[in-house]
């Protein structure tokens, strides 16, 4: 499935500092019995988000009116655990277009990046300031640049590289996926399909 | 040039390399499951195209599966819909489906090398995370999210970055009580969580050669807990002798020619790993972990740390205990359980229901404890029936529940309720994973049956001395 373009985001962003936050918390087991990609926002950090009789925790961030924004800033080891894509699923469902976080997961940076969600790794002390720059104004703005491969805190210009591999940067610029581009040359795979024994 | 049994098998699979992106990687094996293949069937139905190799695909129905009455229909609707929508896609490409009640029905990564779909040398995945366990064989298998099942279901490849390497050594021996669950749960709590992401990881050293395949199983099934894509072992004639004969394994000439190629599979002596680290097996006691992510786990003698001795994220770490209702600093011997689970892709193979029935035979289960005992497949219940074990569980109290993932996801009715302590046997032990609110104790089966006869945290070397004694 082809997916939004990404190019430069400029937005506010929600805050989670907590490390090791696993795929588990970003959308629990129960919540992965739908046969379609629909819905899954409704349910992201279900367990934080709301107490067992479906009321808001009052104190979680994505319930607090003064935090929005395209940008989830999370603690070290982002998506650790389970290959579950319906954890990107729901971060993206949710609204956001962009993780930024001082390190990822394996499974989870790719799930993220194969549907159209941008995982930015910055350094520690890069995600320290943000953390801070938010503390002191929700409102605070972030600029992430695809093409630049820049992230920047627009209200102190702070700004930081990080890193994509040019294949991936390509297809996130333009929407394209994975699958197209292996259809694209599946004759070459049925030749070594051929040569490799089952 | 020397390479490492990675690169061998990894090299041999390269369609294509992609310039500063992904290798396109060939996958020889694919297992599918209900949960993250709708999906992925879906995609492509709306691009209009088949399976590539529905005989290099298998599907099987594990994880959101009732451990009771499976004879009967599925209550939730969810996860019956789940099931029917696996079971058409399957037949509607030509795979072989094992649904519930088939003889070779089972949690996807014990099916795999039971019918020797697993085999060294070869690339498998599966979305989930536990693919690793097939590594246990010299193969290179990972999880893969449902992205990637839709390109493995139509072009039998993946894009993957080659990842780096890291080998870890454990020379000597096991002491009693510690298990190839305590090996991978140490291990873990010394590299923690994230200390092996963008790492495939190969085990090598005595303890390694001389485990069973159950017990490899055990050990590369949990390498995705410390954050590495997958884990994996050289072959040698206990893995050669596990595959031969079964039903998907290569036979007569072509066994030949296999065994041929894999009797190269091991890392060559000058190989150069990204990183390398080195343990003593005399240094591992059996292990239990206090936290919420599986690096959190001690010795069971230990006392659960003092959150000034873990290193940064101390607001995490409180955040951890208080979940479990911890406090640093306390023992974890003698503490009160609710719930005992045996089973998943962890530890739900026959060695692992040896290994519970080695301790509780002749006590009883006791009281305060629910228990769940869950085969990790058909192929399970029935040695554990044709052992005697069955028999042994009963005496004592135990009920054996039908095969599946259960209460390690805790995505069926197999949840354990809010506040309550279960030693489990499974691989994960985050907030709510047993069910929301469930607090989880990691630990091998022989822990878990030393707390499901004491009804608390027991060091089974306890009671197995008696048991010599």
């Amino acid at each position: 499935m082809a997916y939004d373009k990404f190019n430069i985001l400029k937005s506010s962003a929600v805050p989670l500092p907590i490390e090791n936050v696993d795929t588990d918390q970003i959308i629990p087991a129960r919540f992965l019995k739908a046969t379609e990609r629909k819905g899954f926002g409704d349910n992201l950090f279900r367990d934080w988000r709301y107490n067992s009789d479906n009321t808001p925790k009052e104190h979680f961030v994505l319930n607090n009116p003064i935090y929005s924004g395209k940008i989830l800033v999370g603690g070290k080891n982002f998506g650790s655990g389970s290959s579950r894509e319906h954890a990107a699923w729901a971060v993206y469902d949710y609204g956001f277009r962009c993780v930024v976080s001082s390190f990822f997961a394996d499974i989870f940076r790719n799930n993220c990046l194969n549907i159209g969600v941008l995982p930015v790794q910055v350094s520690a002390d890069f995600l320290d300031k943000i953390f801070k720059a938010i503390e002191k104004d929700p409102k605070t703005e972030l600029e992430i640049s695809l093409p630049e491969q820049t992230i920047t805190i627009l209200a102190t210009g702070e700004s930081e590289t990080f890193n994509i591999n040019g294949y991936k940067k390509e297809n996130m610029l333009n929407g394209f996926d994975d699958i197209d581009y292996l259809l694209n040359i599946k004759k070459d795979i049925e030749v070594f399909g051929q040569k490799t024994p089952l | 040039m020397s390479k490492t049994l990675f690169d061998k098998v990894w090299d041999s699979h390269v369609v294509q390399h992609i310039e500063d992106g992904p290798d396109v990687l060939f996958i020889d094996r694919h297992l599918v499951h209900e949960v993250t293949s709708p999906v992925a069937f879906l995609g492509l139905k709306n691009r209009g195209i088949k399976v590539l190799y529905p005989e290099r695909t298998f599907a099987t129905a594990d994880h959101n599966t009732p451990t009771l009455n499976q004879h009967l229909p599925v209550k939730d609707e969810l996860s019956a819909n789940q099931l029917k929508a696996l079971e058409e896609n399957s037949k509607a490409h030509g795979i072989p489906y094992w649904g519930l009640g088939h003889e070779k029905n089972g949690i996807v990564h014990v099916i795999g090398p039971e019918n020797g779909i697993t085999v060294p040398g070869a690339t498998i995945v599966c979305g989930d995370s536990h693919t690793s366990t097939h590594g246990a064989f010299g193969a290179i298998a990972f999880g893969i999210g449902t992205s990637e099942v839709e390109m493995v279901l139509s072009t039998q490849c993946i894009m993957q970055p080659k990842p780096k390497k890291m080998r870890i050594n454990i020379n000597g021996s096991l002491s009693t009580g510690v298990t190839p669950k305590d090996v991978a749960l140490f291990i873990i709590s010394k590299l923690t969580t994230s200390g092996a992401t963008g790492y495939f990881v190969e085990y090598a050293g005595d303890v390694f050669k001389a485990m069973s395949m159950e017990g490899r199983m055990t050990v590369c099934n949990l390498s995705i807990e410390m954050g590495a894509r997958g884990g994996m072992i050289a072959p040698d004639e206990k893995t050669f002798d596990y595959v031969k004969g079964r039903e998907y394994a290569p036979k007569g000439a072509d066994w030949d020619k296999a065994m041929e190629y894999w009797k190269t599979l091991y890392s060559d002596e000058n190989a150069v790993f990204d990183q390398e680290i080195s343990f003593d097996a005399s240094e591992i006691e059996p292990m239990i972990t206090y936290g919420t992510n599986p690096g959190m786990g001690m010795g069971i003698q230990n006392n659960i740390p003092l959150a000034d001795a873990v290193e940064g994220g101390n607001a995490t770490y409180k955040k951890s205990l208080d979940y479990m209702d911890f406090n640093e600093g306390e023992t974890m011997i003698g503490k009160p359980i609710d719930f005992v689970f045996l089973g998943s892709c962890t530890n739900g193979r026959i060695e692992d229901f040896r290994a519970f029935a080695s301790v509780i035979k002749g006590r009883k289960k006791a009281q305060n404890v629910t228990a769940w005992l869950v085969p990790g497949s058909h192929k399970v219940e029935e040695a554990i029936k044709e052992e005697g074990i069955l028999d042994i569980l009963h005496e004592a109290g135990f009920e054996l529940r039908e095969p599946g993932c259960s209460a390690c996801l805790a995505m069926n009715d197999d949840k354990i309720p809010a506040g309550k302590y279960a030693v489990s046997t499974s691989n994960r032990n985050f907030e709510g994973r047993q069910g929301p609110g469930a607090r989880t104790l990691l630990a091998s089966p022989l822990v878990a049956a030393a707390a499901a006869v004491t009804g608390k945290v027991t060091d089974p070397r306890e009671l197995m001395e008696e048991v010599v004694a």
